[in-house]
């Protein structure tokens, strides 16, 4: 029982472990990615900068102000969800009326500005954040170790996406949001403030980035390249699970971690590609993805 | 773009005959410039100019005629690179021979990620190709043929023909001189041909243009095509002019300046792509130094065209000439 298919088994969960973590951070920032677009019909290219400045906000208030982890893990979504609104309102808002992917593009110079700035200052190397002592050491399960940390970002990842999918599915005020979503113009005429509800929603899209930049802080470290790559493999689960739902896109950014995590013990040449690959099969079979409707 | 309201009003316009008369002349003007300018200027960097501008060129062929945004097409103008510089360094080819494989290298691959972009429509198209791109991307640090993150160095530029030392920095220039204006002059032919007006009516409104029974798809699969030869055109004679196939061809920075040279210079103009390859190009050469500002600088140009400029350059030249250049 040392061995899987001719795998250590340590290397399969280890592995199957990190999948985890990773598909963690897909399935949040596609979430937060599909709950702009289906409000905003934009998609995001901020996202990765803004799950980035989660990290900075963090570091920073725990080197300027001595704001510890969990504390953080509540601010920094707020200020970068603040900043995020003021990006709604003084530019975001002006294209509505364009064609969508001036949205893009928008978002993508932002993108830019943000990650050069900040690559200006601080480099690319990487500042290490030091991981709460409440959750440092981890449990022996027997066939492997499991970190305490770890094992929080999943349960804390799973529990923000099953919360946001209860709001948005179950409740008054997600209703109203699937409404505005099928016609602004309608919802509108039943006196809610649609364009209110537009800027907050980009607001918690954006803070369900920067709440997963801080949680990645202490396992990547805090780096202004931290979330480019990401984004991009973020891009492609968003095509392959289709943006039509919430739970779409949780089930589909865990379960490409895992995959992308199983690649690397199989064959680690592809881990780096395999998603993309599984996004091309997708196109091929059900171009409008997974869990969409075109 | 799509079914909704762009601010381009140019855009539409037929080539009527003053407009040919305003578009001969600007062509005039930029052969003019290309031919006094190395007398001035270091001929490299115009060299450069003229490589970008002719993707820049490719690319807006895509957006500007047929509505697609790609936002990867690193992959066709990197991709021909390294083919190209493989070409010349390994086989020994001359460098005619290597810049036509780099070129039906990237057609190749135009196909194959054509086929699966055409797929999906508006923001998911340019997702489709962004994932692709970076899909090569990782492809080119681990291929065995690339050079990692040395990329392939120190490429011959050969003797084209046999005959002609593209050591010379004249000869050099001229040749990239001849393949950017044979590139234009196609591109130019390709949007004032039948197949540029289908293209045109598909960007306007496809259902309509599929309902007067023509096959979109292949048009719009042609279109994807043409567009990634001529990138990969692009970057096959830039290889060679540096030397060098690097792994920043591939990447995705790559993908948003060529979007950017477009946006800036004007979309859907014929000649927008080449007055923003020369700001952008110009521009990364004198700021240099500003090191990692640079590219905050190009997102801040993003950000200004997409909110105030949407025209580019070029398309509020032509508003105020009341011409389509």
């Amino acid at each position: 029982m040392d061995t899987i298919f001719g795998v250590p088994i340590q290397a399969l969960f280890g592995q199957l472990l990190i999948g985890l973590i990773n598909g963690s951070f897909y399935a949040l920032l596609s979430l937060g990615l599909a709950v702009i677009f289906g409000l905003l019909n934009i998609i995001n290219f901020t996202h990765g900068a803004q799950y980035m400045m989660g990290a900075f906000c963090a570091y920073f208030l725990s080197t300027k102000l001595g704001i510890g982890y969990w504390w953080s893990l509540l601010l920094a979504p707020i200020a970068i969800g603040a900043i995020g609104i003021v990006i709604e309102r003084l530019m975001l808002s002006r294209l509505y009326q364009l064609d969508h992917l001036y949205g893009l593009l928008l978002t993508f110079g932002l993108a830019l500005i943000i990650q050069g700035s900040f690559t200006h200052e601080y480099g690319t190397s990487g500042i290490p954040y030091p991981m709460p002592s409440e959750l440092s050491g981890g449990q022996n399960l027997g066939f492997m170790f499991l970190p305490n940390y770890r094992a929080w970002v999943i349960v804390a990842s799973l529990v923000i996406c099953v919360a946001t999918w209860f709001v948005i599915e179950k409740t008054k005020l997600g209703s109203y949001l699937r409404a505005a979503t099928e016609n602004p113009a309608l919802v509108q005429a039943f006196g809610i403030n649609v364009p209110r509800m537009i800027t907050l929603t980009y607001g918690f899209g954006v803070a369900l980035a920067a709440f997963a930049g801080v949680m990645a802080a202490p396992i990547y470290q805090v780096n202004p390249l931290m979330g480019v790559n990401l984004i991009i493999v973020v891009f492609a689960v968003v095509v392959i699970g289709g943006m039509g739902s919430i739970m779409g896109s949780i089930v589909t950014g865990f379960g490409l971690g895992v995959i992308e995590g199983l690649t690397k013990v199989f064959y680690p040449e592809a881990s780096n590609t395999v998603i993309f690959v599984i996004m091309a099969i997708v196109l091929m079979w059900r171009p409008a993805g997974l869990f969409g409707q075109r | 773009m799509a079914s909704t309201q762009t601010e381009s009003t140019t855009l539409g316009m037929p080539a009527t005959a003053a407009n040919l008369k305003s578009q001969r002349v600007a062509f005039g003007v930029m052969l003019a410039f290309f031919a006094i300018a190395p007398f001035f200027v270091y001929p490299v960097l115009l060299m450069k100019v003229m490589c970008f501008a002719l993707f820049a060129c490719a690319f807006n062929l895509l957006i500007g005629y047929g509505g697609l945004l790609s936002f990867g097409h690193a992959m066709y103008f990197g991709a021909a690179g390294y083919v190209c510089a493989h070409a010349a360094k390994v086989w020994g080819v001359t460098p005619e021979i290597a810049i036509l494989l780099g070129t039906a290298a990237s057609a190749l691959l135009g196909v194959l990620t054509g086929l699966l972009a055409i797929r999906r429509q508006g923001i998911y198209f340019a997702m489709i190709t962004l994932a692709l791109a970076q899909m090569i991307y990782f492809f080119c640090i681990q291929a065995p043929f690339t050079g990692g993150e040395d990329g392939i160095q120190a490429v011959p530029r050969g003797k084209l023909f046999g005959m002609i030392d593209l050591a010379n920095v004249t000869a050099m220039y001229a040749l990239v001189f001849v393949v950017f204006v044979a590139g234009f002059l196609l591109i130019y032919r390709i949007i004032h041909s039948p197949f540029g007006n289908v293209l045109k009516a598909i960007r306007e409104h496809e259902p309509r243009a599929l309902s007067l029974g023509y096959d979109t798809d292949r048009y719009k699969v042609l279109a994807f095509v043409l567009s990634a030869s001529l990138a990969g055109l692009a970057g096959a004679t830039k290889a060679l002019v540096f030397q060098l196939a690097s792994l920043t061809d591939v990447h995705w920075t790559m993908s948003g300046e060529v979007i950017l040279m477009t946006l800036l210079g004007g979309l859907g103009t014929v000649f927008g792509p080449v007055v923003g390859a020369l700001i952008i190009v110009g521009m990364e050469n004198y700021l240099a130094q500003l090191g990692a500002y640079v590219t905050a600088a190009q997102g801040a140009i993003f950000v200004v065209c997409v909110l105030a400029f949407r025209r580019g350059v070029i398309g509020e030249l032509g508003r105020v000439l009341k011409t389509s250049l």
